[in-house]
């Protein structure tokens, strides 16, 4: 069964660009959040909460990933941004 | 972590299933012109019953429509389906990609390129020793010859990264990094399977699967290269330490599935077993009526009780293996795996009660009057 780890550390990426879900990824909305599927690269990937969903899906109406994440609850948004993070660096983000 | 692998409380709503699974194993035919000793699905001979062209794409429309990123194609061997590739073209272009399985033989160069130039498949060549001697004691005679041919063409072709696919045995698990090297050879990936005494396994299981010192071996080496692919299959040893990669849970009914060329689902691969079949996609509620209403999955959806694993402290790494491996050797399905790493799966095991696999489609051989076996 899948479920590729996406490197813990939260990698060097420029949130201050613009990001948006890479248009080979699929997004099939779960209970838990979503499953992400890289049609390319092949990665699942769980997104394990509704709200970083909503995020994820948000992005591209933003010009930078910082500016979608001033939407996000201050105590929560390190946590996500991390997650931004990940996702960029494991290609399930394109740079806008 | 919203976005990290999945951890306990991801891993108990997986284990109250989703409404579409993740990992769904499609097997287009029993067709197949190997015999291997091991094979989960006994397959042989055709049956007559297989889906027709047009049910096959009805059931990637409905794939396609639950959102089911990707199907693992096997068999028998997927190439004798003369609808092959048309098939193949119609998962990828309706987003259903293809992992398929393949032991080679029917892969030649044409079929090589044809494959490398389609995106959204994968293809996975079946191998089960770094020798011929190793691997055609399973697979038969030839077949050795016959991977590492496909495996050429694939290469030649620029198809980057498919799989070199090797069921773990007790006669190859010390050839695992020349397994390693030979992927790499190929610039392939190599993807390591958990032996299960599932179809013609059953018989050869006993004489095949890997000893509990070969396990602890196998556990490190695949702790200390979590890049080699396992499909998630060797969970049960997560019980000696650290976890592998992976969901480590039984995805069976919950996550994963099969449909067997019939168009029976069941609730994983290796269970082909009246007790296991769910439904059919014929019916009436098709592939989503099954996967979501079956009475079976829905109780392989309820809590599970560990049974005799309960006192076990690895139970939370390990959850007492796998759901196959158990009903196959006899085992109650809520104790230890027979391959319990702490060896309490071992003691239960008797030659009585075992149940027999499905259906048998392997091939008659006339019995040979013959002094060598
Ligand atoms: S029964 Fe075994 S092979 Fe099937 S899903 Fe469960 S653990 Fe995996
Ligand atoms: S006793 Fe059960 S839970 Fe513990 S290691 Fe063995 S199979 Fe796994």
């Amino acid at each position: 069964m899948p479920g590729q780890r996406v490197d813990p550390a939260a990698p060097e990426v420029d949130l201050g660009r613009p990001w948006r879900l890479h248009p080979q990824v699929a997004l099939r909305d779960e209970p838990f959040g979503a499953l992400a599927y890289h049609y390319g690269n092949r990665r699942l990937i769980f997104l394990r909460s509704p709200d970083l969903v909503r995020l994820v899906r948000s992005l591209e109406r933003f010009d930078s990933a910082d500016a979608a994440l001033a939407a996000v609850s201050p105590p929560q948004r390190a946590a996500y941004r991390a997650a931004l993070a990940r996702l960029a660096a494991s290609g399930m983000l394109d740079a806008g | 972590m919203p976005a990290r692998a999945p951890g306990s409380a991801l891993r108990d709503e997986l284990a109250r299933g989703l409404d579409a699974p993740i990992c769904l194993t499609w097997e287009l035919t029993y067709a197949c012109n190997l015999a291997c000793i091991h094979c989960l699905s006994s397959s042989g001979r055709r049956d007559p019953a297989e889906l027709s062209t047009a049910e096959a794409m009805a059931l990637v429309d409905e794939l396609a429509s639950m959102q089911v990123f990707y199907v693992n194609v096997g068999g028998g061997e997927p190439l004798l389906r003369p609808d092959f590739f048309e098939l193949l073209e119609y998962a990828v272009s309706h987003q259903v990609g293809v992992k398929f399985s393949t032991n080679g033989t029917r892969l030649d160069r044409a079929k090589a390129a044809r494959l490398a130039a389609m995106d959204y498949v994968d293809v996975q060549v079946s191998l089960d020793g770094a020798t011929a001697e190793v691997n055609d004691a399973v697979r038969g005679q030839g077949s050795y010859r016959a991977a590492r041919r496909a495996m050429e063409h694939l290469a030649d072709a620029g198809f980057e990264g498919f799989k070199l696919s090797v069921v773990v045995t007790r006669h190859n698990v010390s050839q695992l990094d020349q397994l390693e090297a030979l992927a790499g050879q190929y610039g392939a990936q190599l993807r390591l399977t958990r032996l299960r005494p599932s179809g013609r396994g059953a018989a050869s299981w006993a004489e095949l699967h890997p000893s509990r010192s070969q396990q602890h071996d196998l556990y490190r080496w695949l702790r200390d290269r979590p890049w080699v692919l396992t499909g998630d299959s060797f969970f049960h040893l997560s019980a000696l330490g650290e976890p592998l990669e992976g969901l480590n849970l039984c995805g069976a009914g919950r996550v994963v599935c099969l449909v067997d060329p019939v168009g029976d689902v069941y609730a994983c691969p290796f269970v082909i077993h009246e007790q296991f079949r769910a439904g059919n996609v014929r019916g009436p509620g098709g592939f989503t009526g099954v996967w979501r209403s079956s009475a079976l999955f829905r109780s392989l959806r309820e809590p599970t009780s560990g049974g005799a694993c309960t006192s076990c402290g690895s139970y939370d790494a390990c959850r007492g293996g796998c759901m196959a491996a158990k009903f196959f050797t006899g085992l109650p399905l809520d104790g230890p795996d027979p391959e319990c790493v702490h060896g309490h799966g071992e003691a239960g095991l008797s030659d009585r009660d075992r149940p027999a696999p499905a259906a048998d489609h392997s091939v008659r051989v006339p019995v040979r009057l013959s002094a060598r076996a």
